[in-house]
């Protein structure tokens, strides 16, 4: 006994630095894993209250863009409008799209408050929480297309998983043919993203629109991501090509968070079939 | 001068200057400087350690609920914090006897330089390993961390220049 007291006392710092390690360790790794990151994120009321404040600041620096976006996209919906396809808002914002792809989503809109996208695996904060409806595993876009999925969420901020981290898989297609493939990320450049496991067959042209396909029950259908910038020939495994974003994943104002569209009986349907 | 106010004020002052501000500097789109290590560097040696080494801990940590980077400043600062001991004895052959009279401000600049140099590059590789987390692209770790660190670097000596009073 007197040994291990002993022991203890000789070896108190290093086991005190050994016991810190290992908990900065398991929050790392807990970190990197989407389902069990639940404790050190920046959608914390602390954290999101100061993000509050220095995004209220900087807000000031990108009005002009932000403006200009808005304006495109009221010219893009209004050009809808006229078009007369059957798309419209209605008082809960609900977009009903009956014609193109037979879906219903509400969606709620909130402010990014911190953006990351020089990272390997970024995460985004924005300033609407579970009071709002907010949960896990949301979809999140903007005009332009898609931002991400909601991760963590606390009671006024959630925190995004942006489509610029590794370990984001999003399922895409063309939009001009029906070939999907998975969307992912190689932590390199922010404005190009991974398409990959496209069938070989599938006819390819650079500056093919790319939109997210039907098979996710996170994203609806139809959503923009990008256009395709290059081709990889010869013979690879994976068959990826690069999609340029229409997003500039650097310089992100408001965006929408699309709440559900029955998702939550796809879900309990792919339940049963178990 | 009452040192353990002083020490908290260091604290909240490197946490909210690396969140708010150096966090967003992002130059050349990847290149931060970490500069909240200085207080590794500036917190006054004892011969109990763990009180020091709990607060580099949490201002790792703090850092890191910030960033989103789980927890890898923690580790990363830990590190150097447990290992600064190893270094001030080297360098400045301090034994225990001289702990409380050990003052960074005396020492002659090139013994400063090696020290912070060392714990920089340490701190800066442990961080940028953890952050790429696989062996592949290991030449942009070590790119990454040689950047970083000049960055780091240039700002501490800077900062220390500006805030020491002429005597």
């Amino acid at each position: 006994m007197q040994q291990l007291i002993y022991f203890f006392q000789k070896f108190k710092y290093f086991l005190f630095f050994l016991f810190l390690e290992f908990i900065a360790l398991a929050l790392t790794f807990n970190n990197l894993n989407f389902h069990k990151s639940k404790f050190v994120n920046s959608a914390n009321a602390i954290t999101g209250g100061f993000y509050t404040y220095t995004s209220n600041i900087s807000e000031y620096r990108s009005l002009k863009p932000k403006n200009k976006i808005l304006a495109e996209e009221n010219t893009r919906l209004k050009n809808l409008l006229e078009n007369n396809i059957s798309i419209h808002f209605d008082k809960d914002s609900t977009l009903i799209d009956s014609i193109q792809y037979q879906q219903k989503f509400t969606f709620t809109t909130a402010k990014i408050i911190n953006n990351n996208y020089a990272k390997e695996f970024n995460f985004l904060t924005i300033n609407k929480g579970k009071n709002e409806g907010i949960k896990r595993e949301m979809a999140v876009i903007n005009s332009k297309g898609v931002i991400g999925i909601t991760d963590n969420t606390s009671d006024g901020y959630a925190r995004i998983q942006s489509i610029l981290n590794k370990n984001s898989k999003i399922n895409a297609r063309l939009k001009h043919s029906n070939y999907f493939g998975t969307l992912g990320w190689d932590g390199k450049n922010y404005n190009i993203v991974q398409l990959s496991d496209l069938p070989r067959q599938t006819p390819l042209s650079i500056g093919d629109t790319i939109e997210t396909g039907g098979k996710s029950t996170i994203f609806p259908e139809g959503i923009l991501i990008g256009t395709i910038s290059k081709i990889n020939k010869g013979n690879s495994a994976d068959n990826k090509v690069d999609v340029t974003l229409f997003n500039d994943m650097s310089n992100l104002g408001y965006v929408y968070v699309v709440k559900n569209f029955h998702k939550e009986e796809i879900k309990s349907l792919e339940a049963q079939n178990e | 001068m009452n040192k353990p106010l002083n020490m908290a004020t260091l604290f909240i002052f490197l946490l909210f200057l690396q969140v708010f501000v150096l966090n967003n500097i992002l130059f050349l789109d990847s290149i931060n400087p970490y500069l909240y290590i200085a207080f590794v560097f500036l917190y006054p040696l004892k011969t109990n350690r763990i009180s020091f080494l709990f607060y580099s801990f949490l201002l790792g940590l703090l850092v890191d609920f910030f960033s989103d980077s789980g927890g890898i400043h923690a580790f990363s600062i830990l590190c150097i914090a447990y290992i600064r001991l190893f270094f001030v004895r080297i360098y400045f052959r301090k034994i225990t006897a001289d702990y409380a009279f050990f003052k960074l401000k005396s020492e002659s600049f090139g013994k400063i330089f090696n020290y912070t140099v060392t714990l920089t590059v340490i701190h800066h590789l442990i961080y940028f390993s953890f952050v790429n987390f696989s062996f592949q692209n290991l030449s942009n770790v070590f790119l990454n961390t040689l950047f970083s660190s000049i960055f780091t670097l240039i700002l501490y000596f800077l900062g220390t220049y500006i805030f020491t009073k002429s005597e």
